[in-house]
């Protein structure tokens, strides 16, 4: 199928790009990998006037990890994340998350910060960023401006409070403290499905074994990426026993709003949020306590 | 919506056109130069049977606009016999009988290469999860893993470049 047509613009610098989203406000969209948007213009779902492609924009792509912080420059690709060393020593919950993410042929252009632009609840970075308690960086014709997660998606799918004149120019993750770790698990029909479900969870612990921090997100179990703010919660202050464990994927599949379709009753997506939720607490449990 | 000017080198040979932004890059090359090795195979970027390999990434060129190839190299599955001498991947695919219908062969063979461009000793597992975004209606794969290990064994021992290799997949 063929798009309906469109203007075309290379943006080479950031400020290129804003000053193009600037003049063209409502009827331009961003182009980066590609691969959530060309599929969507084949079959006319969605018919911009103008297309700002920022795949040119080099400094756009890079992992950064200094004073507390991993940057992930928003158009660095999927593929990047698969392989790259500090990333696994690091960061493996990114990694469980990119390897999931279509195929390794669609991930040599889909970016980290197209998957999360996108909002679409079916995507997979939305709920592991949502775990992490990341941020983004929203830059503009003032200059940036930094965007909580939470804050970034909305209550409807593929909606974010990023403004038309907007490019999202960064992800920022906190690096892990001492006692950290996290993991993402998705269930897929197969290789390049979105999830049926999909729960990220990232937890620290004190020198006694104590939780300090639990962030429990879920994929494609709503009508947008969602945080189990209940789950999360009942895990602090406890030990991450199996009976906190089962106790807080039991409140994560409360909090998920799945529908009956192709991949599933609800029910049964409900059912593998708790199953999921269990599987990525404990694998969080033994990074945070030294395994890989 | 004007016609935008593209220059893009396809298997060594630049290629000028003026084309509409809209086209895709699997359209611009099977209908505007006639390089029907690369085949559709899918509305959905599931298939794979349109790789091709862009800067050395392999990519599905239904889901790039042709204009995003500018000044870009291309390798199509045109681009792999050399002098009349087949490329490894091809001659793996034909020794190891990985192909029967063979119309998800040029994508296999451009998804291989690249990545054999990445990491020329793989296991067998690295092959598999390589080619899952290219799929296979008749052969189950089998011999397809075969085949890409008889040409990274060949590749290995020739020393020969793999077409292809470069920045792929950083
Ligand atoms: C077959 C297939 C299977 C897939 N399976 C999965 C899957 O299992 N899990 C998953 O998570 N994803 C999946 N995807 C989606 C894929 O990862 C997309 O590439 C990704 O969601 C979007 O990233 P992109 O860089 O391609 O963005 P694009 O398609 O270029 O853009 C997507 C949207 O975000 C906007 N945008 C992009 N970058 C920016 C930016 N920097 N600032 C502002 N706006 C921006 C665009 O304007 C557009 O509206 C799949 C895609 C395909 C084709
Ligand atoms: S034609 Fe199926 S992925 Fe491109
Ligand atoms: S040989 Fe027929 S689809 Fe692969």
């Amino acid at each position: 199928m063929i798009p309906g047509s469109f203007d075309y613009v290379v943006a080479h610098s950031v400020p290129e790009a804003v000053a193009l989203l600037e003049q063209h406000g409502d009827e331009a969209k961003i182009l980066a990998g590609g691969h959530s948007l060309i599929p969507l213009l084949r079959f006319r779902f969605a018919s911009p006037s103008v297309l700002v492609d920022i795949n040119r924009i080099a400094d756009l792509e890079y992992l950064r990890e200094a004073s507390g912080t991993l940057r992930i420059g928003a158009l660095t690709r999927e593929a990047t994340l698969d392989t790259s060393p500090l990333i696994t020593t690091r960061y493996p919950i990114l990694r469980d998350t990119s390897i999931m993410v279509a195929d390794p042929v669609v991930r040599n252009w889909a970016t980290v910060g197209g998957n999360i632009a996108h909002a679409d609840p079916a995507n997979d970075h939305p709920a592991t960023m949502l775990a992490l308690d990341a941020s983004v960086v929203a830059t503009g014709p003032s200059g940036e401006r930094v965007i909580p997660i939470e804050e970034f998606f909305t209550d409807s799918a593929f909606e974010t409070t990023l403004k038309p004149n907007e490019l999202l120019t960064e992800i920022r993750v906190p690096s892990p403290s001492e006692r950290s770790g996290g993991a993402y698990f998705k269930l897929e029909r197969k290789v390049g499905d979105y999830a049926i479900a999909g729960v990220a969870a990232y937890i620290a612990l004190d020198g006694k074994g104590l939780v300090t921090y639990a962030g429990i997100g879920l994929t494609n179990v709503g009508p947008h990426p969602i945080k189990a703010h209940d789950a999360g919660n009942s895990l602090l202050g406890k030990p991450l026993d199996d009976t906190a464990i089962h106790q807080a994927a039991d409140l994560a599949a409360a909090a998920a709003q799945p529908n009956s379709d192709d991949r599933g009753p609800a029910e049964y997506k409900r059912g593998m949020v708790r199953t999921l939720c269990v599987r990525a607490l404990r694998k969080a449990l033994e990074r945070a306590t030294g395994g890989k | 919506m004007s016609k935008q000017h593209i220059r893009v080198t396809i298997n060594g040979t630049v290629y000028e056109d003026d084309i509409e932004p809209r086209t895709l890059l699997v359209h611009w090359i099977r209908d505007g130069l006639h390089l029907t090795g690369t085949h559709i195979g899918c509305d959905t970027t599931s298939c794979g049977a349109c790789t091709v390999i862009v800067d050395g990434k392999a990519t599905k060129s239904c889901t790039m606009l042709a204009v995003q190839a500018d000044g870009r190299e291309v390798m199509t599955v045109e681009g792999l016999e050399q002098g009349g001498k087949l490329h490894p991947i091809q001659e793996g695919f034909h020794e190891m009988h990985a192909l029967q219908c063979g119309y998800c062969t040029p994508g296999m063979m451009l998804t291989s290469i690249a990545f054999l461009g990445r990491n020329p000793h793989p296991s067998e597992q690295e092959i598999r999860v390589a080619i899952s975004g290219n799929l296979c209606r008749c052969t189950g794969y089998v011999n397809i893993v075969k085949a890409v290990q008889y040409a990274a064994e060949k590749m290995a021992s020739s020393e020969q470049v793999p077409v292809g290799a470069g920045q792929g997949g950083e």
